[in-house]
């Protein structure tokens, strides 16, 4: 059994392909103002990637918010169900999932066969995803790897004042101006954001192992920040920002 | 023109000054004070004598707010030939800075500053100020004399802000004066921007030109998320006319005219003064007051 999951994000669009729920193939694209562009550039992508052409795929899934773009689907699921089902199928300890995308965060509660059984989501405010790293490397004028190796430099907890990432915008310019260490900087940024991340969580409980999940995930120094708000563990799945498509992808299969 | 290459257009970049009464002599007058507020996004330093407008300047704040007001302060004397800061009998720092203002002999809050301010800019039948700011929204109830008797503050997000708007501004490429008018010569007023978040409202304006939606229609939807923005505000506290609007973002027609809309009456407009002033105005009628009160010690 072929499907395919896609997960049709803010930011990127993402393409997995499984053949008897194994991934055989993966693609990525950035999201541009032509809508279906990235999609079928991704698709393009995980289909080169697993070998086979479109005719070989036998089911259909699709989340994210770009989600309704694919008209023709088995399943069209939301980012909370879709997390649940890909977490728990690559790692089963894990009872707690932090999904950081680029405009969005959400807490999703996994139960024992993966089912979302309670979740919190930021939708409202950049400052709580990626788009705020992403503009405050951008501030500081490094690429977002860059920024990353700084924070885990950092020898000086500092703090950000504003929450909003328009604000912080001003206050991080204003931060390199009075010559604060870049390090710290950085590390400020991502304790903020790692704030806002764990209050979420915390809405739903904390219970079991902790797992990390979407784009964000791959930023090390968010990963660090988060570790020392939650005060535990925290997994990173491997191919975090694949693992939504995956869980969709699945739940195709089993349709 | 030949070297000078112009600049990178900066759309954001509003008109800043000073200026001084042409009118007026300072020599005349009995109380000298005035008021400095700095924010975030501008600073105004405001000169009255005996408790009348005589100059002032307005500019964008900088990194530091020591530096910020020492700056503001210093354009509004180069208004006034002669004038040196010893001559101001009092000045109170005022706004987000205001325990940074050195020269200052007292800092008091914007709140209080920008309700005596509108009382000033636009009578005592004032009963509710909405003051737009740089990064900050406030609603302010006051009574006949500016005294303030409730408020509500934003300050945790750009939505509805003046900084939101000079990303918009800065993003659809209009000079931020502009804004308000070209966004009122639309046919059709077009449904608001759905987000209230300015990032995500970013993405959306890009993708709303991209399928075919004039500049115009853009910054309308624009205008009309941020005014219904500052309504959910200003609703908070209880909406008395006289209802008057003060801070930078007054300015702007585009807002203006929808949050009436929203309000379903007219704000009452009936003064000349940079609506920017206020909290300079306010901290420098303080000003006036304490001093005086100093002397009959």
């Amino acid at each position: 059994m072929i499907s395919i999951g896609y997960d049709l994000g803010a930011a990127y669009s993402k393409v997995v392909v499984l053949k008897d729920e194994k991934v055989i193939g993966k693609g990525i694209a950035k999201t541009t103002l032509e809508p279906m562009e990235s999609v079928i550039e991704a698709r393009k992508a995980a289909l080169e990637n697993a070998k086979i052409d479109e005719g070989q795929v036998e089911r259909v899934g699709v989340t994210g918010s770009g989600r309704n773009l694919i008209v023709k689907s088995d399943v069209s699921a939301t980012d909370v169900t879709a997390d649940a089902a890909g977490v728990n199928h690559i790692n089963k300890e894990i009872k707690t999932v932090i999904d950081v995308g680029g405009e969005e965060a959400r807490a999703v509660k996994v139960s024992e066969d993966g089912k979302a059984i309670n979740s919190a989501v930021n939708d409202k405010c950049a400052a709580g995803a990626g788009a705020f790293c992403e503009a405050m490397a951008r501030a500081m004028q490094v690429s977002i790897g860059e920024f990353a190796e700084y924070s885990l430099k950092s020898t000086q907890r500092i703090a950000i004042n504003a929450q909003c990432a328009i604000f912080a915008e001003s206050e991080v310019v204003s931060l390199v101006a009075e010559e604060t260490p870049r390090q710290d900087i950085c590390r400020a940024v991502h304790d903020g954001i790692s704030e806002r991340l764990t209050s979420m969580a915390k809405r739903i409980g904390i219970e079991g192992k902790v797992g990390l999940i979407g784009g964000a995930a791959l930023n090390k120094g968010l990963v660090e920040s988060i570790k020392d708000d939650l005060g535990t563990e925290v997994t990173v799945l491997p191919d975090p920002q694949y693992v939504s498509a995956l869980g969709v992808a699945l739940m195709a299969a089993n349709a | 023109m030949a070297q000078q290459e112009q600049k990178e257009v900066e759309y954001w970049r509003w008109d800043e000054g000073n200026w001084k009464d042409p009118d007026k002599d300072w020599k005349d007058a009995k109380v000298i004070s005035a008021g400095v507020d700095v924010g975030s996004v501008s600073s105004q330093a405001v000169i009255m004598t005996d408790g009348e407008l005589f100059a002032y300047a307005n500019t964008r704040s900088g990194y530091n707010s020591r530096w910020s007001a020492e700056n503001v302060m210093k354009w509004a004397l180069e208004a006034v030939p002669g004038m040196k800061l010893e001559d101001i009998h009092y000045i109170v720092g005022t706004g987000y800075g205001r325990v940074r203002v050195p020269f200052a002999h007292r800092a008091i809050t914007e709140i209080a500053c920008h309700g005596r301010g509108a009382n000033f800019m636009y009578g005592p039948s004032v009963r509710t100020v909405m003051d737009m700011g740089g990064q900050d929204l406030k609603a302010i109830s006051v009574d006949e004399k500016g005294k303030v008797l409730n408020f509500i503050m934003n300050e945790k997000c750009a939505a509805g802000t003046g900084r939101g708007m000079e990303v918009m501004a800065d993003l659809l490429k209009v000079p931020i004066g502009k804004v308000g008018e070209l966004s009122l010569q639309i046919e059709k007023e077009p449904p608001p921007v759905s987000t209230t978040c300015v990032v995500f409202a970013k993405t959306e304006a890009l993708g709303l030109l991209k399928s075919g939606w004039s500049v115009p229609m853009v910054l309308a939807a624009y205008c009309s998320a941020m005014a219904h923005r500052i309504y959910s505000q200003v609703k908070t506290v209880d909406i008395q006319k006289e209802f008057v609007i003060t801070g930078g973002s007054a300015k702007n027609l585009g807002i203006v005219k929808r949050l009436e809309r929203e309000l379903g009456f007219e704000i009452y407009k009936g003064t000349t003064i940079d609506t920017q002033l206020a909290g300079g105005i306010g901290g420098a009628l303080f000003g006036k007051a304490l001093y005086e009160k100093s002397l009959k010690k």
